[in-house]
């Protein structure tokens, strides 16, 4: 994976495991890998693995059963509102960008029907 | 936990390591970092015990290094120390003579992960297959302290990928790891804490996501900070 170097990895790491939540790419209730494994996996440090781990349980994304490991939330609608939050992740972006440009939001929204 | 004692080196018309005091815990990845003959290389071999402080001293838990810290201490030197006749394997059989806490298992595991052929000599190895071969040997000790000296230099991104994996799946929290580079941004994303070393001398040690957080510094923004030319912009 490809990181932002001025950026918390961990943060970086939490993101990059959501979206794959939000894609499918990882299941509701599949199993994640050992700490270790992660950050082999994402070439981090094990004691950011562990954060990692921390922040997606704190937001709800994951859950540890004890001595068992950490699993996917089985809550969809969790993994709906994380949909919900990176599209508007991705709206703020987009806005941006448009604004620097000195556009109103109105013309951006006519150039986004426009937009095939 | 490794102590370093205002330890100085001078040789014959050159300090090489100018009164360096810092303690570095268990636990964490460290990125030793300064130019080319910054010292960084000298300060490695006193830790190890290969060339004696001219003042100063080493601290390992609480003792000063000697013949019982080798056994826990593990050094990777930047050029290469093998008979050109030995074969991988052969590489192995002579780390395991000499260290008692040499695992012929981890070795072999090692080497299968990052698909090293045993019965391939030395001699024929090109420099990315070397750098492998080095790490895997010095981590397949069970040691608590490895000190690694530019492990990462000279060599194409996948033995890179493949040295750095190997690296992080050796750290422990019972263990450290002290990497040193002149090479920055391979670093980034899997050490925790840095050292500069800037003219022999300890120009500071810096949590790298505290940087990143508190600051929105990078490793390399610090790095050209420290390092960089006090003068006009290019």
């Amino acid at each position: 994976m490809q990181y932002d170097s001025k950026i918390p990895i961990y943060l970086q790491v939490v993101n990059a495991i959501k979206a794959d939540i939000v894609t499918g790419n990882l299941k509701c209730g599949e199993k994640l890998p050992s700490g270790r494994d992660l950050a082999v996996k994402y070439t981090i440090n094990p004691n950011t693995s562990a954060r990692v781990y921390q922040e997606l349980e704190a937001q709800g994304a994951c859950f540890t059963k004890r001595g068992m490991g950490t699993y996917v939330t089985e809550d969809t609608s969790m993994i709906e509102k994380f949909k919900k939050e990176m599209a508007q992740n991705a709206l703020d972006d987009f806005l941006m960008s448009i604004s620097k440009l000195g556009m109103s939001k109105e013309e951006a929204i006519d150039l986004l029907r426009e937009h095939t | 936990m490794l102590e370093s004692i205002e330890i100085t080196k001078k040789f014959i018309g050159k300090t090489a390591v100018d009164n360096i005091s810092m303690k570095l815990e268990a636990g964490h990845i460290y990125a030793l970092l300064g130019p080319n003959g910054s010292g960084k290389t000298t300060w490695m071999k006193m830790v190890t015990g290969l060339i004696k402080p001219t003042s100063g001293y080493v601290m390992y838990n609480g003792t000063p290094i000697g013949i019982p810290s080798r056994k826990d201490i593990a050094y990777m030197a930047t050029e290469p120390y093998f008979y050109d006749w030995m074969t991988i394997e052969g590489v192995g059989k002579y780390y395991q003579d000499f260290f008692d806490d040499f695992s012929m298992d981890k070795y072999h595991m090692m080497l299968n992960r990052m698909e090293l052929d045993r019965s391939t000599k030395t001699k024929t190895l090109s420099s990315g297959m070397m750098a492998k071969l080095k790490v895997a040997v010095t981590m397949a000790r069970e040691a608590k302290v490895y000190l690694l000296d530019e492990p990462l230099n000279g060599i194409d991104l996948i033995a890179r990928d493949d040295v750095m994996k190997t690296m992080i799946e050796n750290a422990r929290e019972d263990n450290m790891l002290i990497i040193s580079s002149h090479l920055v941004e391979e670093l980034e994303s899997f050490v925790d804490s840095a050292i500069f070393i800037k003219d022999a001398r300890l120009a500071g040690i810096f949590n790298i996501e505290e940087l990143r957080q508190s600051e929105g510094l990078s490793l390399a923004d610090k790095y050209r900070e420290i390092f960089g030319h006090a003068g006009g912009e290019y």
